[in-house]
C-alpha cells in the first residue's frame, strides 16, 4: 500500500449514494427512437456516414471524421435512420445540435464483427481498435481515448492510475460498474498496461465503496498476469479529479499548464477500461453506458445500463417517474458539477453519468440575489486546486480577465466547493465559467483577426507585386521600343520607311490632283 | 566612466535597434482586423499608424466596439472615449456576407473589393464567400451591380456558446 497524500482543501459531503444502490444493475429497455448527437466528445464534429432511410445494424459506425482527435459514433441497436437534423441535446445552453435519429426495430441485430487476434496485436494495433470503437474518457471529460493513449505512449509512463473514485454525491454508476464488471475493469487495465508499459499501476477507490473494493480485489487476485495495486482512499470531495487523485496517490502535483503525462502519469476511468475490454475482446464499440438515475424527486432510483441516444424521459419512466411532477428540476451530472436541463427530451450521451431529478433548484442559477463577499476566506480553505477564489471573484466580476488569469483561473476545475461553502451564497463557479468562456471567445476572436491580418497583408503584397510587375513589363516594352527605334535610327543611312499616315495623305492628295487634271 | 557608458549605450542602440514601430504593432494587434475602412483609413494598420502618430482618436473603430477602445486606452494610457457614432454602430453579433448564388452574374467586382480574399469565383462564374475567412466588413456590398450580397449574423453554435455571468439582483427592500 503506497503512502497516501492529501490535496489542499476539499469537502466531506453527504454521499446520498445508498438511494441508487438498493437494486443491482438494471438493463434499460429500448425506446422507440434513439437520438445520437454527431459529437459526443471533445473535438471536431463528426460527419454522418448514413443517409435517411438507411437500415443500420447494432454496432455499425454511423458518424466519424478524419481529424486526429476523434471518436466515431455507432448505432446502439438495429433500425432505420429516420432523420438527420437538429434536436435538443444535453448542454447547458439548452441549444440543439445535429443528431441522427434511429427508429428502433426491436430486433437488436448486430453487425458482423471480425475479432482481432489479441495475442498478435501490438500497442498501435490496439490503439487503432480503440479508436474505431469510438471510446472516450467516461469519467466526464469525454476526451477521445486513442489520441490520449498515443500521446501517453510517446511520453513514456511510469505510473498508470485507474480512477474508481466517483466522489460526487448521488452518483454511483462507477461503483455499480466495479461491483458488476470488476473482471472487465481489471482486464482493461491489463490492456492499458500492454500499451503504455508503466512501471506501476494503482487503482484508486474511495473507502465508501467497500463492495466495489472487494469485487475488484477478487478480480485482481484471479488475474495472475496483471500486476496492479488497489488503493482505498479517504472519501473527500473532489478526490476523483485527475490532478487531485494523482496528488493523493503519488504526492506529485501536475504543474500549471501541463498535463499528467508530462510528469509520466496516465489516468483512466474504470468505465473506460470496461469499454476498452469490450472493444478488444468482442469488437464491440461504445454503444451503451451505465447511468445513475437518482435525486429526491425520483420514485425508484437506481443504475441502468442504457443504450446511447435513449431520451432521458424514457429513463425517468423506468425509474418510476417523478414524485412531484410539478417541481421536477433535472440535472445532468452530479449536484456539484452538473448543469440544469430544460427538459427530459434530451438523449443520454457518452458523457452522461448521472441524471438527477430534484424537487428544488439546487444548482446555482445565473440570475438571482446574492449577498456581498464578506472576505471570510472559506473558499480559499476548501479550494482543491489551491487557488484564491475570492481574488478570482473580484477580477472575474470586474471583467478583468488578465488579472483573473494571473491568478490561474484556467486551473479551476469547477468543482463547486467554493460556491457551496460561501456564506453569502455567491455562485462563484458561475462567475469563473462565464469568465472562462469570455476568455475562450476572445482567444478565438484573436486567432481569427490574426488570420485576417495575414490575409490582408498578403493581398496587399500581392497587389503591390502585380503593380510592380505591370510597371516592369511596361518599362521593358518601352525600352524595347526605344532600342528598336535606336537600331532603326542607326540604319537611317538607307531611306527610312515612309510614315504610313503621311503616305496615305500623299496618296489622297495625288488622287485629288489626278481627278482635277482629268476634269476639263 | 561617463564616456564608457556612452559607448556602451551607443553600441546597444545600434546592436539592439528595433525594426519598425513596435507601438504600431501593439495597436494593430488590438484592432479587429476587419479591414472595413469605417475609421476612414485604408485598413487596420493605417489606422494603427495614425493612432500611434497621434493623428486619430481611439474611438473610430465600430467593429471593435467599446472593448477595443478600452484596450487601446489601456495600452496608450489615455482616457476611455465613447465610440464615435459617425463611424458606425457596433454589432454585438458578428456579421458574415452571403452571396445569393442564383442572382450572382460573376462580375468579380466583389472579389476585387474583399480586403481578405474571402470571396471565391471567376469571371462569368458564380462567386461564393468563404464564411470562415469573412470579416463582415461590408466592402463587397457597394460594388455589386445586382445587389446579391447580404450580411447575416453569424449563427451561434454550441461551440461558441458562452456561460452568462451571474446577474446579482438587488435585495428586496423590507418595508
Amino acid at each position: 500500500m503506497p503512502e497516501l497524500h492529501r490535496f489542499h482543501g476539499g469537502l466531506r459531503l453527504e454521499g446520498h449514494k445508498s438511494e441508487s444502490l438498493r437494486h443491482g444493475l438494471q438493463q434499460a429497455s429500448l425506446p422507440p427512437r434513439l437520438y445520437l448527437p454527431l459529437r459526443q466528445h471533445i473535438g471536431e464534429q463528426n460527419n454522418p456516414l448514413v443517409e435517411v432511410g438507411d437500415r443500420v445494424l447494432k454496432g455499425q459506425m454511423i458518424a466519424a471524421n478524419s481529424s486526429l482527435i476523434c471518436a466515431s459514433v455507432h448505432a446502439p441497436t438495429s433500425g432505420r435512420v429516420e432523420s438527420i437534423g437538429s434536436y435538443p441535446v444535453a448542454h447547458p445552453s439548452g441549444q440543439a445540435d445535429t443528431c441522427i435519429v434511429i427508429e428502433v426495430d426491436g430486433r437488436d441485430e448486430a453487425a458482423e464483427t471480425k475479432l482481432p487476434d489479441l495475442e498478435q496485436l501490438d500497442a498501435d494495433g490496439m490503439i487503432e481498435l480503440i479508436c474505431r470503437a469510438g471510446i472516450v474518457g467516461l469519467g466526464g471529460a469525454v476526451f477521445p481515448t486513442s489520441p490520449k493513449l498515443s500521446r501517453g505512449k510517446a511520453h513514456g509512463i511510469d505510473t498508470l492510475i485507474i480512477n474508481g473514485v466517483e466522489c460526487e454525491p448521488y452518483i454511483t454508476c462507477d461503483d455499480m460498474l466495479m461491483r458488476h464488471d470488476a473482471a472487465e475493469v481489471i482486464r482493461g487495465t491489463g490492456y492499458l498496461q500492454r500499451i503504455l508499459r508503466p512501471k506501476k499501476t494503482l487503482i484508486g477507490i474511495e473507502d465508501n465503496k467497500p463492495e466495489a473494493i472487494a469485487a475488484m480485489s477478487a478480480a485482481l487476485a484471479e488475474a495472475d498476469d496483471i500486476d496492479a495495486e488497489i488503493v482505498s482512499i479517504p472519501t473527500i470531495y473532489p478526490s476523483g479529479g485527475e490532478k487531485q487523485l494523482i496528488q493523493i496517490l503519488t504526492g506529485r502535483e501536475v504543474p500549471h499548464g501541463q498535463l499528467a503525462f508530462d510528469i509520466g502519469l496516465y489516468c483512466q476511468n474504470v468505465g473506460t477500461c470496461v469499454a476498452i475490454t469490450r472493444a478488444l475482446e468482442r469488437g464491440e464499440p461504445l454503444i451503451s453506458r451505465i447511468v445513475t438515475v437518482s435525486g429526491d424527486n425520483i420514485r425508484s432510483p437506481g443504475n441502468w445500463e442504457v443504450r446511447l441516444g435513449t431520451p432521458i424521459s424514457h429513463l425517468i419512466g423506468l425509474a418510476g417517474g417523478y414524485v412531484d411532477d410539478d417541481n421536477a428540476h433535472l440535472i445532468m451530472g452530479g449536484p456539484m458539477m452538473g448543469f440544469s436541463l430544460r427538459g427530459g427530451e434530451v438523449p443520454i450521451v457518452k458523457a452522461s453519468n448521472c441524471i438527477l431529478a430534484m424537487r428544488e433548484q439546487t444548482i446555482p442559477q445565473a440570475v438571482g440575489y446574492h449577498d456581498e463577499c464578506i472576505r471570510c476566506g472559506k473558499c480559499t480553505e476548501v479550494c482543491p486546486a489551491n487557488l484564491l477564489p475570492q481574488q478570482l471573484y473580484w477580477h472575474t466580476r470586474a471583467k478583468a480577465w488578465e488579472r483573473a488569469q494571473e491568478f490561474h483561473l484556467s486551473d479551476c476545475i469547477e468543482c463547486g466547493c467554493c460556491s457551496s461553502v460561501c456564506p453569502s451564497g455567491i455562485p462563484l463557479v458561475q462567475y469563473y465559467r462565464a469568465a472562462k468562456s469570455e476568455i475562450r471567445a476572445a482567444h478565438s476572436a484573436r486567432l481569427k483577426s490574426d488570420r485576417a491580418r495575414i490575409r490582408f497583408e498578403f493581398r496587399e503584397r500581392r497587389l503591390q507585386l502585380k503593380k510592380q510587375q505591370e510597371e516592369e513589363r511596361r518599362r521593358q516594352k518601352r525600352e524595347a521600343l526605344q532600342k528598336k527605334r535606336a537600331s532603326t535610327g542607326d540604319a537611317e543611312t538607307t531611306p527610312a520607311a515612309p510614315d504610313p499616315v503621311q503616305a496615305a495623305l500623299e496618296r489622297v492628295k495625288a488622287r485629288k490632283q489626278a481627278a482635277q487634271e482629268e476634269s476639263p | 566612466m561617463a564616456g564608457l557608458f556612452g559607448l556602451v549605450l551607443g553600441y546597444a542602440a545600434i546592436r539592439f535597434r528595433v525594426e519598425g514601430n513596435p507601438l504600431v504593432d501593439q495597436i494593430d494587434a488590438l484592432l479587429p482586423q476587419t479591414q472595413c475602412g469605417q475609421c476612414t483609413y485604408a485598413g487596420c494598420r493605417p489606422y494603427a499608424e495614425a493612432i500611434a502618430n497621434g493623428e486619430a482618436p481611439i474611438n473610430q473603430c465600430p467593429p471593435g466596439g467599446q472593448a477595443t477602445i478600452v484596450a487601446l486606452a489601456d495600452l496608450l494610457d489615455t482616457e476611455v472615449l465613447e465610440l464615435n457614432a459617425e463611424h458606425g454602430e457596433h454589432n454585438e453579433i458578428p456579421l458574415v456576407a452571403i452571396i445569393d448564388e442564383q442572382t450572382c452574374i460573376g462580375c468579380t467586382l466583389c472579389i476585387q473589393a474583399c480586403p481578405v480574399d474571402a470571396i471565391l469565383g471567376a469571371a462569368k462564374h458564380m462567386h461564393t464567400v468563404i464564411a470562415d475567412e469573412c470579416t463582415g466588413c461590408k466592402l463587397c456590398l457597394p460594388p455589386c451591380p445586382v445587389d446579391c450580397i447580404d450580411m447575416v449574423p453569424v449563427e451561434q453554435t454550441i461551440d461558441d456558446w458562452k456561460w452568462s455571468p451571474p446577474q446579482p439582483l438587488e435585495p428586496v427592500a423590507h418595508a
